[in-house]
């Protein structure tokens, strides 16, 4: 009595079909590609530009004002390029830890009752966040170089610690070598209170009973440093700056470009930071808290086992984002002439000619870096995802 | 009555200018079920949540096992040890299983071994009829389900008293009777407890008083056959009109 379906053709079978579109799509994007290039490569032959990356192991002959690692005009361009990178992660790493330290507090505190609290918090907010960064780190820049007094009448915060138009100068321990025991001994006291954490929540496990493991972990890394201080006799010798004609010598020192790049993207980035957290807070459902509340749990405990861990869902996703922004963002550091990778690519194009390897150069650099952190974010943000119907 | 698990003294709260409960006063004895009823916004909530200090009171006596709720945070934590809660929203927490929802507060609050704690789980689990859930999340879960973990969970600490908050008003009709006969069962064990609902069946079955409140006041307080053949005020007779009417 049935009749046998009609048979489809096979363009008009779904499966087939969304095969047919991607090798279309893959199609047209090699073709398009294939074009670029082989007409860039003719245009470059026509006008007898070198191409490939072989100027990397060339001499710079350039000097870098300031750098993590010893670099010298005489150095490769490939060096120099290194120096660059260096350069902006430093700045990236020191500005996403304070941008998050900053954006958290002032986050929790538009929440706060206090009216003054939460009014200069929102104030904040609104400010840094709708200045265009590019002019806030020209602010600074500008605040520092000019607004600052010369070396010879430098601000003293602090014994030591001088802030001036050339910069930050403060002191560092000078112990005959032994410098690096302290720090050891820090190393050792966080890898200790990591473990202590860890042992706390088996024996807690076990036993039931509860451990101080932040308070005394905390402990841990601020005495073990001290105690190895006090072991290798309790030096206080320091390299202090000291002014020295028209500048500081010894010490460290920090240059007006870099405090001004790490302070703009820093307050900028963290006036975003706060409105996530903010929002990630309020994301909870007061029910959550009352419902912890109401178990016996301390307000402490209620915070660290039921609020934070749903308040970090929300707020994990755009934090990336944040933080690839101010990856990305760094790179305005050419405008105030902080040798980031930017700047130091800039000068390189600039001396060999060979824009379009530099160019991919930088964006290549800036693509790894910027997957490495959102595939990071992505496995955190798969590692505390919520399970639901 | 001998010694009340519970006692309200003239219990006085504002929110703001507004005087939500004007002298309530109320005791419940062990093993006593009060069925606290009456219309919307007349501070049956409120009430309840005051005797586990949710909410604070300004004037007035709360007891609970003859410890008076005052600001001392100590004297706070001890109460809600044995007060267990149950919430219209369950209120489950999302991030964790149905089994870690159980376990959290035994071993953070009681200090209870995690294997003690997984095991008095379990049980309470297998009595509210769902120990094969244990280890998926509340999102995985059908709100009657959801709830019938809540009470679990607030029975894991082995409390004195269990308050209850409109536990089946967010619930549709078919999962009203799971979470009701878990309920019943725990009342005929000689729980002691105070549970604001409009089910007025279940209200006949277990309790032994009825306390209606209107406007932050506590209008009548009757056995429930007495409250529901013949109640004594215009108000409550209008409300259960209302109530029973369809
Ligand atoms: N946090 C608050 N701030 C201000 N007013 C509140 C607050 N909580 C409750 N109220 C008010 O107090 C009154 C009593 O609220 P409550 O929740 O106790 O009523 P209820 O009897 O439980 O009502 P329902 O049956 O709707 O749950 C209501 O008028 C309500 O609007
Ligand atoms: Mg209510």
């Amino acid at each position: 009595m049935s009749q046998p379906a009609p048979k489809t053709p096979w363009w008009n079978d779904r499966a087939n079909r969304a095969i047919l579109y991607q090798v279309a799509v893959v199609g047209l994007v090699v073709l398009a590609g294939w074009y670029l290039i082989s007409n860039t490569l003719a245009n470059l032959a026509a006008r007898n530009i070198a191409t490939g990356f072989g100027f990397l192991v060339r001499e710079a002959g350039f000097a870098i004002g300031e750098s993590p690692i010893a670099f010298d005009p005489a150095d490769s361009y490939a060096k120099a390029i290194l120096v660059g990178l260096l350069n902006t992660i430093v700045v990236a790493v020191l500005g996403v830890i304070l941008s998050t330290l900053i954006g958290t507090i002032v986050g929790v505190a538009r929440l706060s009752g206090n009216w003054l609290v939460s009014r200069l918090a929102t104030v904040y907010v609104e400010t840094m966040r709708n200045i265009p960064v590019l002019l806030q780190l020209l602010f600074w820049y500008a605040l520092i170089t000019e607004g600052l007094p010369e070396p010879g009448d430098a601000f003293k915060p602090i014994e030591g610690v001088f802030l001036s138009n050339r910069g930050l100068k403060f002191p560092t321990p000078d112990w005959s070598g032994l410098e690096w025991l302290v720090l050891a001994a820090l190393a050792l006291g966080v890898i200790l209170a990591f473990l202590l954490s860890r042992w706390a929540r088996l024996r807690q496990a076990a036993t039931g009973q509860t451990f101080p493991s932040i308070r005394i972990g905390l402990a841990l890394t601020l005495a073990l440093p001290l105690l190895c201080w006090l072991l290798i006799g309790a030096p206080t010798a320091f390299d202090r700056p000291q002014l020295d004609g028209f500048d500081f010598s010894g010490g460290h020192s920090v240059s007006p470009e870099f405090v001004a790049l790490l302070t703009g993207l820093t307050l900028y980035t963290a006036s975003f930071i706060a409105e996530i957290v903010r929002s990630g807070i309020l994301a909870v459902a007061p029910g959550q808290t009352e419902a912890a509340l109401a178990l016996g749990l301390k307000r402490g405990q209620v915070l660290r086992l039921v609020v934070m861990p749903q308040a970090l869902r929300v707020i994990i996703p755009p934090l990336t984002s944040q933080y690839l922004n101010l990856t990305k963002n760094s790179s305005l550091a050419v405008a105030i002439g902080y040798p980031d990778l930017v700047s130091v690519s800039n000068t390189t194009i600039n001396q060999t000619g060979q824009a379009i390897e530099g160019v991919a150069i930088l964006m290549a650099v800036y693509l790894i870096v910027s997957l490495a952190i959102s595939a990071f974010m992505n496995w955190y943000d798969k590692k505390t995802a919520l399970v639901g119907r | 009555m001998s010694d009340p698990v519970i006692e309200l003294d003239h219990v006085n709260k504002w929110f703001g200018a507004f005087h939500v409960l004007k002298d309530v006063s109320m005791r419940v004895g062990k093993g006593e079920k009060v069925v606290v009823c009456g219309p919307s916004g007349s501070g049956k909530s409120t009430v309840i949540r005051c005797i586990n200090r949710l909410e604070e009171h300004q004037k007035g006596r709360i007891l609970v096992d003859g410890i008076e709720l005052t600001g001392d945070v100590r004297q706070i934590e001890r109460i809600r040890k044995d007060v267990g809660m149950v919430f219209q929203s369950f209120n489950l927490f999302p991030h964790l299983t149905v089994l870690e929802n159980l376990t959290l507060a035994p071993n953070w609050v009681k200090n209870a071994p995690m294997k003690e704690a997984t095991e008095t789980a379990m049980y309470y689990l297998e009595r509210v009829r769902i120990p094969e859930q244990a280890q998926k999340y509340p999102g995985q879960l059908s709100g009657g389900q959801q709830q019938r973990v809540a009470i679990a969970r607030a029975l894991c600490m082995k409390p004195k008293v269990m308050l209850f908050d409109e536990p089946t008003s967010a619930l549709d009709p078919e999962m009203i009777k799971e979470v009701l006969d878990v309920m019943v069962e725990l009342a005929h064990e000689g729980m002691t407890m105070v549970c604001v609902t409009h089910e007025m069946g279940f209200a006949r079955t277990v309790a032994d008083q009825m306390i209606f409140m209107a406007e932050g006041q506590i209008v009548e307080t009757a056995p429930p056959a007495e409250f529901f053949a013949a109640p004594k005020t215009e108000r409550a007779r209008q409300f259960l009109g209302q109530i029973l009417g369809h």
